[in-house]
């Protein structure tokens, strides 16, 4: 397999902060790849190496097959890029800045342009200085998506966007991935990675600490089961893998490890099943999973001192 | 009062940012006063030197240009005066201009104002903060100007009287900053036109003085009483002072002030009683290079610094061919004019020292110019150009050839206009114009190592960038206070300028040019390398 993004080992460190730990990641060409993680978790960080703006302490980095520190112009001109936090040259307009940043990486695809403005609902003619938020953000994603590249990397592409233009903004991403083009979209919007990323990975204090499909995550986590049974039902506690078991008469619910659905389910199928609801574990809670973890460590770590 | 609401916590909150700045600019102030008084009164002991100064620099159209009027002649502090006052006003001007633009204008750009303005925070409590802060500097460095001259042993009348005119100028020059700051929309183009207010107000107040001091009658006189600077001087500080002067500013300030807040309730936060135009909804062909990004950017600021040294470099220009008629051929002023303009004939020594001066704008230009990449880097605009195909050295290099083009411009600017004013007066051009070119040029080599030492700092320390800053105001400094303060020799050949030949009145001098080009280039390439190889901030 191709990879458009191989880092192994990589570390950054500020003055006394370690920014990353040694992070590994893998984008294989052609896949949407959610970078999840909150504020301050390293993903911008991460990314800023990716882009050559950063060196990194330790560990190896290729982006395209090339090395971002030294070969700058080659892969530039293969990817675009969408900050978290755009600025504008104030007296350069929205148009103009798209124009100027899509040059600058080799061109951009004027009939494309022309529909992104219109599906955006942007006015390229405003100066820098006068947009929104929202609307600068528009601008960087646009001249991005112009941009004839093979990877996109994107930092929380979507903040500042209306809930209209997120729409917009997915489609995009729809279609990007349709081209062939990968896409590194770093977000802390659960929802939105949920919907687009083939694969994701959760970056948390500078380390991967998980990675896969959206299927393989869940895997790892539990499944919640209710269900409503013909015969009475002692000894599901008793089954490998089942927690927080609750019986209410007839009802009963628990959690199960998703890879020791089976037995549960012939255990309840034996007891007679009249309703049956499962669900899988949310992004969310996969999420909160993690970093209730890290909450927890770190709330013994204060304790002990 | 509710639109004064939390003027108080708005102000307490700028002192407490800004207390190291405001600090800063006030110990200048003193600085610039003690140096001076101290140099003045030891070279001026008796009445019969003060008496030749009088007589020499006070009635000379040219001195008159940065001296003033010298009312306070022979009077020690006449002289203190007409030394430093052009100074300490420009000092309190700039001072006032900077920081009320930073508190108002640069707030809302920022949309740090909205974040308070949500808060229980009236709706002139931005303004009346920073007038309140910057107003108080001000008045402490009046205050500090009065207790320091009165130190120095000279007369509590004219030194209250000074005291009291350098913070009126400085209090009408925050109140046309606030102005400024509600008209214009953006932070750089309000500053801008407060400065640009300045630069009339110096020239109206030159002219004016000029004009009297050459006793050309008619209007132009007059015309110092249309600029802050010149009520400044007019309060006669040392000479009989006329108290009543000092309303003048006051009164201004306090119609400015009123004007701002007036302006203020007009419009929406954030946005500018002048409307910013549309703009192209589509690029140029020609804006696609790293090279047309850094023109388009500093295109501005480089055309208002050449059109700006150019016509101030004028002004001192045309009084040239008064300095002959006016300066005996061996005075104390001849002296003075000979240390800061080499030892040529009287004019061309001051046309060497107004030449100097330009070279000194034209580093500033230049710093300015390469000073742009910290502000573009710390922007977070550096990061979206440099995510595309081009590279670190590429981006620099840009913005260090608007840099050098804008010195270079500057001082060809300068030194046509100077040869031409010059060489009209005295119906010579052909033979004044080359020459003062060649004046002005020569200057460029010290420009571009200034320049140079802002691209190292730039490079090896980002963060202390804007030291660039303090070594032109040095370079400045020794170069118009190195003699009269009688400076280490050491001291003074730290600035570039000091190895600048003295053109008009002497030959150019080849390798101190050679070598100041040398190091200039090592500076750049130190600044360059490190910055390859340096992470972004």
């Amino acid at each position: 397999m191709s990879y458009a993004i191989e880092a192994r080992g990589l570390v950054k460190r500020f003055g006394r902060t370690t920014a990353l730990a040694g992070i590994d990641l893998a984008v294989p060409a052609g896949e949407v790849h959610g970078f999840l993680g909150p504020n301050g978790a390293g993903k911008t960080t991460t990314i800023r190496i990716l882009l050559g703006l950063l060196r990194a302490d330790a560990g190896s980095v290729s982006v395209l097959g090339g090395d971002p520190w030294r070969d700058v112009t080659v892969l530039h001109r293969r990817l675009a890029y969408v900050p978290g936090d755009v600025s504008l040259w104030p007296t350069l307009s929205g148009g103009e800045t798209i124009d100027l940043l899509g040059r600058l990486r080799g061109g951009l695809d004027q009939r494309r342009r022309a529909q992104l403005v219109d599906r955006f609902e942007l006015d390229p003619r405003k100066k820098g200085r006068t947009y929104s938020k929202g609307n600068r953000q528009k601008v960087a994603l646009i001249a991005a998506l112009a941009s004839n590249v093979d990877l996109l990397v994107l930092d929380e592409p979507t903040s500042g966007l209306d809930p209209l233009m997120e729409h917009v903004f997915e489609q995009c991403i729809v279609e990007a991935r349709q081209e062939g083009r990968t896409v590194l979209l770093a977000s802390h919007i659960l929802a939105e990675v949920e919907k687009l990323a083939d694969r994701l990975c959760i970056i948390r204090e500078g380390r991967i600490v998980e990675t896969g499909t959206l299927s393989d995550l869940r895997v790892l986590s539990r499944t919640w089961v209710e269900a409503d049974l013909a015969q009475p039902s002692n000894g599901l506690a008793r089954l490998p893998g089942v927690y927080d078991v609750e019986v209410n008469g007839s009802r009963v619910s628990c959690h199960v490890e998703t890879d020791r659905l089976g037995p549960v389910l012939r255990f309840l199928s034996d007891h007679g099943i009249r309703t049956l609801v499962s669900q899988p574990p949310s992004l969310e809670e996969l999420f909160l999973r993690h970093y209730r973890a890290g909450t927890a460590a770190a709330a013994a770590d204060g304790g002990l001192r | 009062m509710t639109a004064l609401a939390g003027t108080r916590a708005l102000a307490g909150l700028a002192f407490r940012r800004d207390r190291i700045i405001l600090l800063a600019w006030v110990l200048l102030a003193g600085g610039v006063v003690a140096s001076t008084a101290s140099s003045i009164r030891g070279l001026y002991t008796t009445l019969a030197e003060r008496q030749q100064y009088a007589a020499t620099v006070g009635a000379n159209p040219a001195s008159a240009v940065l001296g003033g009027p010298g009312f306070g002649l022979p009077n020690l502090g006449g002289i203190i005066v007409a030394e430093m006052g052009s100074v300490l006003l420009a000092l309190v001007a700039v001072a006032g201009i900077l920081l009320v633009v930073r508190y108002t204008r640069t707030e809302e750009e920022t949309g740090r104002a909205e974040l308070l303005g949500s808060a229980a925070v009236g709706r002139q409590a931005r303004l009346a903060g920073a007038l309140l802060v910057v107003g108080g500097a001000e008045l402490v460095i009046g205050i500090a100007t009065s207790a320091l001259l009165i130190g120095y042993g000279l007369p509590v009348a004219g030194s209250v009287a000074f005291g009291l005119a350098v913070t009126g100028a400085g209090w009408v020059f925050a109140g046309v900053a606030a102005v400024a700051a509600q008209v214009e929309e953006h932070a750089r183009t309000a500053g801008g036109g407060a400065a640009a207010v300045f630069g009339l107000a110096f020239i109206l107040r030159a002219v004016g003085d000029a004009s009297a001091a050459a006793h050309t009658g008619g209007f132009l006189p007059s015309l110092s009483w249309m600029s802050p600077l010149g009520w400044a001087l007019e309060v006669r500080a040392y000479g009989g002072e006329r108290w009543w002067v000092l309303a003048l500013p006051l009164t201004v300030a306090v119609a400015l002030a009123s004007t701002a807040a007036a302006l203020g309730t007009r419009r929406d936060i954030g946005a500018g009683l002048i409307r910013a135009r549309p703009g192209r909804s589509e690029a140029w062909p020609s804006l696609a290079s790293a090279w047309a990004l850094a023109w388009r950017l500093q295109r501005g600021s480089l055309i208002g610094w050449t059109a700006g040294v150019a016509v101030g470099a004028g002004v001192f220009g045309a009084i040239a061919h008064d300095i002959r008629d006016m300066m005996g051929a061996d005075t104390g002023a001849a002296r003075v004019m000979a240390d800061l303009g080499g030892s040529g004939t009287l004019v061309d020594s001051y046309l060497a020292w107004v030449l100097g001066l330009t070279g000194i704008a034209a580093a500033a230009s230049g710093v300015g110019a390469v000073l742009r990449l910290r502000s573009e880097e710390t922007g977070l605009r550096a990061e979206p150009v440099l995510a595309t195909a081009v590279t670190r050295w590429r981006w620099a290099a840009s913005h260090l050839a608007t840099a050098g083009l804008g010195i270079v411009a500057v001082l060809v600017a300068s030194g046509l206009v100077v040869g031409l004013v010059h060489g009209l007066r005295g119906g010579d051009v052909a033979h004044e114009l080359p020459r003062i070119l060649v004046g002005a040029l020569v200057q460029v080599p010290a420009a571009l190592v200034l320049a140079g030492v802002a691209m190292a700092l730039f490079g090896v320390a980002p963060r202390l960038s804007s030291a660039a800053w303090p070594a032109v105001v040095a370079a400045l400094a020794i170069g118009q206070l190195g003699g009269l303060l009688r400076l280490n020799r050491w001291l003074i050949d730290v600035s570039p300028f000091t190895h600048v030949s003295r053109v008009p009145g002497h030959e150019v001098t080849p390798a101190p040019l050679v070598w100041l080009l040398v190091i200039a280039v090592l500076l750049t390439s130190a600044g360059l390398m490190r910055f390859r190889r340096r992470d972004l901030t």
